[in-house]
């Protein structure tokens, strides 16, 4: 019972991240814009979240926890808004492959990230920035010490709880509202968007900017929650990256499928090393990365599953990947 | 004269596509609570003209009134705001939408978002103008009906008084048609103003109260449907008889090539393009293939050539020259197999490159593609193709800096040159033109002529599918005439008359008047 807590624990942090990941990149993709950079971006607003609050930390005589946590946030979501920006503009305004855009400023985003880090870093494995990770990683008083329930449901950071909220806001946004029907209609059939009026171009720009926002938030949390505030030059962001992407197909572009896929694949990621302790068996360490793999193997079943099943409104947009030109004559 | 008689007034409207008028000082009048009939053939200039009024052109020269106002239509919004709306043959529609969603897509930001009273609106007007639809289906659920219907319940919502169809019917069953003339004249009798571009006469006659006729981009006349007939509507179209002075020579030996049987081709649609065809060719002759297009042409080729499923019970026969007496049944066989055989398609799509050529390919690279498994070799001859091309570049004066240039980057008569060229070079025993002129200046089009003719002396037999009735009338033996994929006679190409084609391409023919 106790290591299926743990691993409760374990998995909702886990699933967060990625949340932040795929709500982002569904805003994007129902722009019609298939956005490979999400590892990169969650890269750029996880770096400019920690160094801004590390030089927070550092530099300030009496730093303050909630001034900490706003700062870290907006450096996020100004970096990974500008990781956004690189993609929109190439692909919207200069019609640049999307596929080649994304994976490009993946790569960009980790090396901008690994390239600052070196500075901050300066020679040690690691560096931290201990307050603005107590600030992120601040559990609900009172509530998270109801027991085993209050454990398990009350004792994250508030990222966690802001990232249900926002998959609400996002379900609401793309079906009641005006500007969410005409978003999906964007990225269903431009053309069709565009002769009823609606300024594609503009669209385009504004939920890519977003998504990347919201991805950036992924990165962000990372750092200073669930890495406990940690720098380090590894590469783990850019697996939870992907992770992202898959889960946006796993969620098949609905926002509150994101809610419970994402911590699904939590579990799911960390089978191998609570699993066996709940059976009673086990595992040789070499299966571990075979365990891990679990998630995209699932993504891989979904994928199938609901192409066979061809119903229209589990599809990706059907005008995702393709850059929009005006017909002309 | 009251002041609001006519809904549009064009005055001396000009339209020009590089160098091409598509339409030529064009004025005319269209009334409220009327219906209008656009007659003319392909090409004639119709949809660019409504397409002016609904503001996806603008006219080069001249002015449009609308309700006697001098209107500036820049878009289709700036249509809708003056009430005119106009349902094009392709539907401007989301697939995973609602109907409702679809009809609030777009509208004016004034108003609070609530699909609720979007539903309500829309319901009214489908009850008002006898509409069968459920707003509340998904797009992609709905028939090609249902989604015209939605369209046109789109125009009236956004308070459209003037509405527009680009032949609507082209894609309707007869019940559908009915049902859809039906609301027609439910919108004339409240005091819309409607337009039907289409060449169908039948309809011309059963639905509208006036015909305005175009032919070639410029304005022929109008008449009351009460006044006129399907003979005296076709004259008006396709016009006096152009001497084009081709050259014709007398069929030699003509020997039978291609028999086809009861061919019939469904569409993925499950809808019938082509209904139980017979007809022979002969080598030694050009058969025109005469019709409005989507009329069947293109299936009937792509049947031929192996590119399409035939019905059971069809039958396309071929008769090789060396083995006449046995002939090779097609359908069924793979389209290389057809090909290898000396049946050849060179079809000329409406994008020249979509079929046949690779854009980004040289000369040499695109006659490959014909060669690319010629020999034993692994390595591709690339000296054969090379040689080819040059001699197309000469013979047929292909303009292009380079052989290896992009075919993408030639002109368009430059890129049909090519593609015919590289037909003829396979030595074909069939050959199968469509539009092989289309878009062609006057010396490349006869360019193409001659190297028919010096096929057909060669004795091969050529299917010539054309859109302008003088270079059928002067150029191929026979003329089969296809209508509404059937079968509509064929007549001698030496004595039939333009009028007798022409209406036989808008009109089936009751009586069996094979010649």
């Amino acid at each position: 019972m106790s290591s299926l807590i743990a691993w409760i624990l374990r998995a909702i942090p886990f699933g967060t991240i990625i949340m932040y990941g795929a709500m982002g990149e569904i805003v994007t993709e129902k722009s019609g814009n298939l956005n490979l950079g999400v590892p990169g971006i969650m890269y750029l607003g996880g770096f400019a979240g920690f160094a801004s609050a590390y030089y927070y930390e550092n530099l300030t005589a009496n730093p303050n926890p909630v001034l900490s946590v706003v700062i870290a946030l907006l450096c996020a979501l100004i970096a990974s808004t500008l990781g956004g920006l690189i993609y929109a503009f190439l692909t919207i305004t200069l019609r640049a492959n999307q596929n080649v855009t994304g994976l490009a400023l993946t790569t960009f985003g980790m090396g901008v990230a690994n390239f600052f880090g070196v500075f901050i870093l300066n020679g040690s494995s690691y560096s931290a920035a201990p307050l603005a990770n107590k600030a992120f990683a601040a559990k609900i008083p009172v509530l998270s010490g109801l027991g085993t329930v209050g454990q398990v449901v009350f004792s994250y950071g508030f990222l966690v709880y802001a990232a249900i909220v926002l998959a609400i806001v996002l379900f609401w946004f793309l079906s009641r509202t005006r500007m969410g029907l005409n978003l999906r209609a964007v990225g269903e059939n431009p053309a069709t968007a565009d002769a009823a009026g609606i300024n594609v171009t503009r669209y385009k720009y504004v939920a890519t900017l977003c998504g990347a926002a919201i991805s950036g938030v992924g990165g962000l949390y990372y750092v200073l929650d669930y890495n406990q505030g940690i720098w380090a030059t590894t590469e783990q962001i850019e697996a939870l990256g992907w992770l992202a992407v898959a889960l946006v197909i796993f969620t098949t572009w609905k926002p509150l499928n994101a809610i419970w896929g994402a911590y699904l694949f939590g579990m799911l990621y960390w089978l191998y090393q609570f699993l066996p302790s709940l059976m009673g068996i086990s595992v040789p360490s070499y299966a571990t990365d075979l365990i891990q793999m679990v998630p995209y193997v699932v993504t891989i079943l979904v994928l199938i599953v609901v192409s066979l099943r061809r119903k229209k409104e589990n599809q990706p947009p059907a005008s995702l990947g393709i850059a929009y030109f005006r017909e002309e004559r | 004269m009251a002041q609001t008689q006519y809904a549009i007034r064009l005055e001396h409207v000009t339209k020009t596509f590089g160098g091409v008028a598509a339409n030529q000082d064009i004025s005319m009048q269209i009334r409220r609570g009327e219906i209008l009939s656009l007659l003319g053939e392909n090409g004639s200039g119709k949809t660019t003209l409504m397409n002016m009024i609904a503001g996806i052109y603008y006219p080069d020269e001249g002015q449009i009134y609308v309700n006697d106002q001098l209107a500036d239509i820049r878009s289709p919004r700036d249509a809708l705001a003056l009430g005119i709306g106009m349902i094009h043959q392709h539907f401007k529609l989301v697939d995973v939408f609602t109907a409702v969603e679809n009809i609030a897509l777009g509208l004016p930001k004034g108003e609070r978002f609530d699909l609720r009273r979007v539903r309500d609106k829309a319901r009214a007007i489908c009850e008002k103008y006898q509409f069968a639809l459920d707003l509340d289906q998904k797009v992609y659920e709905m028939s090609v009906s249902q989604k015209q219907t939605l369209e046109i319940v789109k125009v009236l919502f956004r308070g459209a008084d003037i509405l527009i169809l680009d032949e609507p019917t082209a894609v309707l069953t007869p019940q559908e048609t009915e049902r859809l003339f039906e609301v027609m004249r439910n919108m004339r009798a409240d005091g819309k103003a409607v337009i039907i571009i289409t060449h169908k006469l039948h309809e011309v006659l059963e639905i509208s109260d006036r015909v305005a006729i175009l032919r070639r981009g410029c304005y022929v006349g109008d008449v009351l449907t009460a006044d006129a007939t399907e003979a005296s509507l076709t004259e008006m179209m396709v016009g006096k008889k152009v001497e084009l002075d081709i050259e014709r020579p007398e069929p030699k030996d003509p020997v039978r090539r291609l028999a086809i049987q009861n061919l019939t081709v469904y569409n993925a649609e499950g809808i019938k393009v082509l209904d139980d065809v017979s007809f022979d060719a002969y080598g030694g002759e050009i058969l025109g293939i005469a019709g409005i297009s989507g009329n069947g042409q293109k299936e009937l080729l792509e049947a031929i050539a192996g590119l399409q499923h035939a019905a059971p019970g069809s039958d396309v026969k071929f008769f090789p020259p060396e083995r006449e007496h046995q002939p090779m049944e097609l359908l069924g066989k793979t389209p290389r197999a057809i090909t290898e055989a000396g049946v050849h398609l060179s079809f000329v799509p409406e994008d020249r490159l979509g079929m046949g050529l690779v854009g980004s390919m040289g000369m040499t690279d695109n006659m490959m593609l014909k060669s690319y498994d010629a020999g034993h070799s692994p390595l591709v001859d690339r000296k054969a193709p090379q040689e080819l091309a040059k001699e197309i570049k000469e013979e047929l004066g292909v303009v292009t800096p380079d052989l290896n240039t992009p075919v993408s980057r030639l002109s368009g008569g430059n890129v049909q040159k090519v593609l015919v060229g590289r037909e003829l070079a396979a030595s074909p025993i069939v050959l199968m033109t469509a539009y092989a002129v289309r878009g062609l200046d006057i010396n490349t089009s006869y360019t193409i002529y001659r190297l028919l003719n010096e096929q057909k002396k060669k004795g091969v037999a050529v299917l010539f599918v054309g859109e302008d009735l003088d270079v059928l009338l002067q150029l191929c033996d026979r003329i089969l005439v296809l209508c509404g994929g059937r079968v509509n006679g064929i007549l001698d190409g030496r004595t039939a008359t333009k009028e007798e084609v022409g209406l036989r391409m808008t009109n089936l023919v009751k009586e069996d008047a094979e010649q």
